[in-house]
């Protein structure tokens, strides 16, 4: 079987030491990184996602294949930094000042790893200033905030208002979610994106890539 | 620990049944067929030919509660089993013979045609938990004298589940005999590995007819199992009060059970019936009236105290359309059945008192049924002795979304429905078009068909069961039967 085939279907099993073993083969078989990247590890993980999306398998399953995809991810690393390939991109994350409520959020970062960004949580109860100066500091194209509470929701538009102050709103993109949040108040204060469910905030954050 | 449900006490089910005892033997029951009453005027029944009237004793009621069989079981086309009617297990099966079908494009009621019948049995195929099929729909386009075989004849062909069935003439018997062991093989195979259920109705107050009785005797005779189906109504053929309708219900399921057991002792048998309170306001028989539903419940509490497994019409609709009351009324039949025990559950898919299966009904059903079947496995622990180290475990990994133990009980503990249920939040629901419940279901139906594995029962079997079914059609001058694509 095509190596590249066989790491993709041992991601969607979730079999991380078989993945591990299979990346490190795929590299002595002289496969470029880029293609054992896009067609083994991150080809897998799309089947996944839709695999997820239209309920053949659960979150747990999603999860078996994220920590596959990183016992993956770990043996190119390497060759990244050697080849200078980046990953899929940095997302700031974390619950908004006030708010305690993290498991949303959580879910959204898990589920980001998984799909191969690099996440730096700042946990809960952030505030802007914190929000801004980490992104500046990580060189992070995205923020992504999350509120349980109506009474924390208003913070978020702070966030997005003092990136605006600060001339960032082109280098810095904002994304928001939690159970009282919706689209709607995402386009009213301004910010890029929106995601009902972590694998929406996934695609969002996707997008938001693409975009740049 | 198995939840279950009662409404009566042993003390009351005793008064029941010593009342419906004195109802068989001091006011006796009509039989208008000639053969049954001598059969039971042989075991010492006080017969009145003339009047078609017979008095039971307490001996022959006796004899036949000591040899009734107190669980038996199903198998499919294939031969593998899938029912035992025993203790308090439960399966489902879809309401059977509905006059008519809830058109999903118009919305409206139709005569349902051979196509119908085809594509309502390919999706009790694909419903995990609807274990059997169902003559559930009546095609209007064959001969009304062979509308009971030719049902049968189709579910034989299109789906490998055990059939809930029954003739409508004594004539008909013969065909869905010779249908049945054309797949078993020979009488003796069938009798080893039931395939059918045929239901009996006697009629109320206290009478057989001609043709019930001998379809009765017929089944009892060749071991193939029945369902009793008495159909007293509170208020009006029956008492109003629900104890005094349980009485009757007793006095006429009791009958059925003595001529079948007399006939051939030890012939499988389910203690069921349909009746229903009277709703005196509109002159109907509400099936998801909650006393219909208490009624049915507590006759399953006394058919499993004289020792047998039960049967009941429950889980389904008196509304017109598949909406709120359909759905509330299903649900609670299906609930208070399921807690009950009732052995075989019959009514998913039906709507309009018993007259009309709606295939998307059925689909949201079969997640009412999987809801039910999942309440019934209780609560459990799972290694949930100690929990100090797994809570350890979700401080230190900060979730339990991919812990061991969550994967190995995740499906255990939780019942996943089919998109029929939405779960989504509102933002995706909206995102994916607002779907409604009865576009959910239509889409649900229309997945089933798509992905419908043809039965595995061997060919040259389906082509004699055709060749049967030709044979009955011709005796009818029918030249030849609907199209059909196996």
């Amino acid at each position: 079987m095509d190596i590249l085939k066989e790491i993709s279907e041992n991601l969607e099993l979730g079999d991380f030491e078989k993945v591990s073993l299979l990346t490190k083969k795929a590299i002595e078989e002289k496969i470029p990184v880029e293609k054992i990247l896009k067609f083994g590890l991150i080809g897998g993980m799309d089947i996944v996602g839709e695999k997820y999306k239209t309920h053949q398998i659960f979150l747990p399953d999603v999860l078996m294949s994220a920590r596959a995809m990183h016992a993956g991810m770990d043996v190119l690393k390497p060759f990244f930094i050697r080849e200078g390939m980046p990953n899929s991109g940095k997302v700031i994350l974390g619950t908004i000042q006030g708010d305690l409520h993290d498991i949303g959020k959580n879910l959204v970062g898990i589920m980001l790893k998984g799909a191969g960004f690099e996440v730096i949580d700042l946990g809960t109860d952030v505030s802007p200033e914190k929000f801004i100066e980490t992104a500046k500091k990580e060189a992070a194209y995205i923020i992504g905030m999350s509120a349980l509470l109506t009474t924390t929701m208003p913070m978020m538009r702070k966030v997005v208002e003092l990136l605006k102050k600060e001339g960032l709103e082109d280098k810095v993109k904002t994304i928001i979610g939690g159970a009282p949040v919706s689209k709607d108040f995402a386009q009213s204060i301004g910010a890029d994106a929106y995601g009902y469910d972590s694998t929406d905030a996934v695609e969002s954050v996707r997008k938001l890539f693409n975009q740049a | 620990m198995r939840p279950v449900l009662r409404f009566l006490e042993d003390e009351l089910i005793e008064r029941i049944v010593s009342e419906a005892r004195d109802v068989l033997c001091k006011l006796g029951v009509e039989i208008h067929n000639k053969d049954v009453l001598s059969m039971l005027g042989e075991h010492g029944a006080k017969v009145n030919m003339d009047k078609y009237h017979v008095l039971f004793t307490n001996e022959i009621i006796d004899k036949a509660l000591k040899t009734v069989p107190k669980s038996f079981k199903l198998y499919d086309v294939l031969g593998n089993q899938t029912h035992d009617f025993s203790g308090y297990d439960v399966y489902y099966t879809p309401g059977s013979a509905a006059l008519n079908i809830l058109d999903y494009d118009t919305n409206k009621i139709r005569r349902p045609e051979t196509s119908d019948y085809i594509k309502f049995t390919k999706v009790v195929s694909g419903l995990k938990n609807i274990a059997s099929q169902s003559t559930a729909l009546i095609p209007a386009d064959i001969h009304e004298k062979i509308s009971d075989s030719y049902r049968l004849y189709l579910s034989l062909l299109f789906c490998e589940k055990p059939v809930v069935t029954g003739a409508f003439t004594i004539e008909a018997f013969e065909i869905m005999k010779e249908l049945q062991i054309a797949v078993r093989g020979t009488e003796k195979e069938l009798a080893q590995k039931p395939l059918t259920i045929f239901s009996c109705c006697p009629t109320s107050p206290v009478k057989w007819s001609d043709v019930t009785s001998q379809n009765l005797l017929d089944c009892s005779r060749f071991s193939i199992p029945v369902e009793f189906i008495a159909m007293p109504l509170s208020g009006f053929m029956a008492p109003v009060t629900l104890v005094g309708t349980l009485i009757q219900h007793t006095a006429e399921t009791l009958s059925g059970v003595v001529i079948s057991q007399l006939t051939n002792p030890g012939a499988p048998v389910l203690y069921g019936g349909s009746p229903a309170i009277f709703d005196l306001r509109f002159e109907t028989t509400p099936m998801g009236a909650v006393e219909t539903e208490m009624i049915d419940c507590a006759y399953n509490e006394i058919g499993k105290y004289l020792g047998m497994p039960t049967q009941a019409y429950i889980s389904l609709s008196d509304s017109k359309q598949v909406d709120a009351q359909a759905g509330l009324e299903s649900s609670m039949g299906a609930t208070l059945a399921a807690l009950s025990g009732i052995n075989n559950i019959a009514g998913p898919g039906m709507l309009d008192f018993e007259s009309c299966q709606s295939t998307e009904k059925l689909v949201l059903d079969n997640e009412i049924c999987g809801m039910t079947l999942r309440m019934l496995k209780g609560i459990v622990p799972r290694e949930d002795f100690p929990t100090l180290p797994r809570l350890e475990e979700l401080l230190k990994e900060k979730h339990l979304l991919i812990s061991e133990h969550t994967r190995k009980y995740l499906k255990e503990e939780f019942y996943f429905p089919s998109s029929v249920i939405d779960r989504a939040n509102r933002t995706r629901w909206e995102k994916e078009g607002r779907v409604t419940l009865i576009k959910r279901a239509h889409a649900e139906v229309e997945k089933l068909t798509r992905d419908y594995a043809p039965s595995r029962l061997p060919e040259d079997i389906k082509k004699e069961l055709t060749k049967l079914m030709m044979g009955e059609a011709r005796r009818y001058d029918m030249k030849r039967l609907p199209e059909i694509e196996i």
